[in-house]
């Protein structure tokens, strides 16, 4: 708070901020007992297979390719899509279980002859490699969980994963653990206990980017993604 | 806009009206949006719930606003953030100037906010050298062609599709006209990519301020909001204080309403929520967030509790698409930056009546406004009360307030409450209007009423009389 104290502004900052707060302390108050919004109203819960039903109709109605598999096979999956979409580069972590995987994967095809695309990471922090993520063709993450109910996934970037990996390429693949899909937010929110411990950044995705504003036309891939395919682990 | 000419509002309506294509794209748009909410809360018992719900997270939130602001700022502070505080749009652009000299920056790169419209922001920014960029596709095609929103959540539809291609085509280098808008779209992105990466400062909106945690949750679908706090070094968001709420429990309730209400989505593309700048070990997002909390009026309407109320609004621009007025005339008539029926009780009291009391005329009071609402303003009874304190000439609202025509109405009300005690004098003034009451629409003050409408056709004979002769059904 006291960042631009040589500018000597910091005190007429402090001034408003105590006239406001002085003013709104100085209105009346109501004496009124509020009711637990839990009691009011309540969101729906669904069983594994509803949520995993769930959580892939509504991502699919946004445009979302959504894959379901048991665990061995969702690196063969996105084998396939990179090689279906063209793509010439993934940009991936090296530090996660899904890049380690992807790793062991894209080994196994070079010593067949085949050429994937290129593993791209990222190296030193975004001033350093801004210019390369602008070019990079498509990304893969983990995704922390999901919400049935509204059909997004929840990404909270990491050291390893940061924010513009799920933003600034054209193509986002995420990997999701059916394990981890919720029922509706409040759920997600309860049982890993966000409150106290909020990352500097947390996303709910629920498809690739769009818009409505030229004559509410819906058009897809405006500043994010043109493309998200959610690859969900059974 | 700081001085205090009252605003024209009638021939900004005859304007307005008068316009064929903006009515024919404002009545498409409209519909649309309220077929799209009827269909995302199909169930009317869930819906009156989730409201009720909404209303006592809002009304929970002002009840407590001084102590959760105190909060909010403690925690975004713990959390690394900056926060300041401003009492006018003034101090507020100040700040956001003197942020951006310490860091020598230059261009700055928008996210979709409201508040920084209160503040004209862009043309303060620009009187002071910096390009303020505005990056949500509807607000690019405004800055474009200079032009302001006309709604709170689509702000360019008004357009259309052949205005925008040639707004892009003049205004663009090297921009082929075309009506295509998935190419329109392509070339905001190719344009705009560009500046995200170039950009020295990002700055944004807040939909919801969680005191509990320091967190800004902001809702969007294109991205450029991402864009905006992620890119730059350096993050500066805007909000009205009113924005704060309590617990992070309450999010997904406000965050259902406010979607379903504004576009008919269960939910945006991007819910992103910001607790803190970029960490020691972390590889991007800025190095620095700041939050400016502006007033500008706001603790004046706070210090009412019934009109405190208007500061429940969660800014989901329902209201604007069911009002009968709004669908007519749109958001430009209205004259400041809220349109619609809660422009029309916000404006009043943040601009005073003397300016934008008009606005509270502008209104047939059908309540729609109120049966969507999703945190339940009761905005039909605020424009009654606001109405009142125009003609009694109490409280703070500007006592002088004069709308024409208001002579011609006392008199009117006087000679209505003469008739109606001597009951000879009415049944002989029924008798002259039942002889000569077709003419009366057609002149005098009720002239400029039915110069636009279909004139009622007026019995020969009383009601009275109409009822002693045939009886009530049902008697």
């Amino acid at each position: 708070m006291n960042w631009w104290n040589s500018r000597g502004l910091m005190m007429n900052n402090t001034t408003s901020r105590n006239r406001i707060l002085s003013r709104l302390n100085a209105a009346p108050r109501p004496l009124t007992e509020f009711a637990t919004i839990k009691n009011m109203t309540s969101f729906r819960e669904f069983t594994r297979e509803e949520k995993i039903e769930r959580l892939k109709n509504l991502m699919e109605a946004m445009r979302t390719e959504v894959y379901v598999t048991d665990s061995g096979r969702w690196v063969e999956i996105l084998t396939q899509l990179v090689r279906k979409k063209g793509l010439k580069n993934l940009l991936y972590s090296p530090r996660t279980d899904v890049g380690a995987i992807l790793e062991k994967h894209w080994k196994g095809l070079e010593t067949l002859g085949e050429k994937p695309p290129e593993l791209i990471h990222l190296e030193g922090s975004v001033e350093d490699f801004k210019q390369q993520l602008f070019h990079v063709e498509a990304a893969i993450t983990t995704s922390k969980g999901a919400v049935a109910d509204a059909g997004a996934i929840i990404l909270w970037p990491t050291e390893h994963e940061p924010r513009l990996m799920s933003l600034v390429p054209p193509v986002h693949f995420a990997v999701l653990d059916a394990n981890t899909i919720y029922s509706n937010l409040s759920e997600a929110m309860e049982n890993e206990n966000w409150r106290v411990d909020m990352p500097t950044n947390a996303l709910l995705i629920s498809g690739p980017s769009k818009t409505a504003d030229i004559e509410l036309i819906l058009a897809f891939g405006v500043h994010g993604p043109k493309e998200l395919i959610v690859i969900i682990v059974d | 806009m700081d001085d205090q000419t009252p605003l024209n509002f009638d021939e900004n309506v005859a304007r307005a009206l008068s316009d064929s294509q903006l009515r024919k794209n404002l009545a498409f748009a409209m519909g649309n949006f309220r077929q799209k909410r009827k269909a995302i809360f199909p169930d009317p018992i869930e819906l009156e719930a989730l409201r009720d719900a909404g209303n006592e997270i809002r009304r929970r939130a002002l009840a407590r606003l001084p102590e959760l602001l105190e909060r909010f700022e403690k925690n975004c502070v713990e959390n690394g953030m900056h926060v300041h505080w401003a009492e006018t749009t003034n101090e507020a652009n100040q700040t956001v100037l003197e942020i951006m000299r310490t860091h020598d920056a230059t261009r700055m790169v928008k996210g979709k906010s409201m508040v920084s419209e209160e503040m004209h922001l862009n043309r303060f920014l620009a009187e002071h050298g910096i390009e303020a960029l505005e990056t949500d596709l509807g607000e690019f095609i405004l800055q474009l062609s200079g032009e302001t929103p006309s709604h709170i959540i689509v702000p360019a539809i008004h357009k259309n599709k052949a205005e925008i291609a040639d707004i892009f085509h003049q205004k663009i280098p090297d921009t082929p006209y075309t009506e295509k808008v998935e190419e329109l779209n392509g070339i905001a992105r190719r344009v705009l990519r560009k500046k995200f990466h170039e950009a020295d400062v990002g700055l944004s909106g807040v939909n919801f301020a969680v005191a509990e945690t320091g967190t800004l949750c902001l809702v969007e679908n294109e991205g450029n909001g991402r864009m905006c706090t992620t890119v730059p070094p350096v993050h500066i968001a805007v909000m009205g204080l009113e924005k704060v709420i309590e617990k992070l429990s309450d999010l997904p309730v406000l965050l259902r309403l406010l979607t379903g209400s504004a576009t008919g989505s269960l939910i945006t593309t991007y819910v992103n929520m910001i607790s803190s700048p970029r960490k020691t070990g972390e590889k991007d997002g800025p190095r620095e967030v700041h939050v400016v909390i502006l007033d500008n009026g706001r603790s004046k309407i706070y210090a009412d509790p019934t009109f405190r109320q208007t500061l429940q609004c969660i800014r989901c621009g329902t209201c604007l698409n069911h009002c009968p007025v709004y669908t007519r005339i749109g958001g430009h008539a209205y004259g400041f930056v809220y349109p619609g029926p809660i422009g029309k009780i916000l404006n009043p009291q943040v601009q005073g009546m003397k300016k934008a009391g008009v606005l509270a005329t502008a209104s047939s009071l059908c309540l729609a406004c109120e049966e969507v609402c999703p945190v339940r303003i009761p905005i039909a009874d605020l424009l009654r009360r606001l109405r009142e304190r125009m003609h009694q000439g109490t409280g703070h609202a500007a006592p002088d307030f004069n709308p024409s025509g208001s002579i011609a109405e006392r008199l009117a009300w006087k000679l209505w409450a003469l008739l109606n005690r001597h009951s000879g004098l009415l049944h002989s003034a029924e008798k002259v209007m039942g002889s000569v009451g077709f003419i009366s629409p057609r002149v005098g003050i009720l002239r400029k009423w039915s110069i636009c409408r279909t004139t009622p056709t007026i019995s020969p004979r009383r009601l009275h009389e109409l009822v002693e002769q045939q009886g009530v059904d049902d008697e």
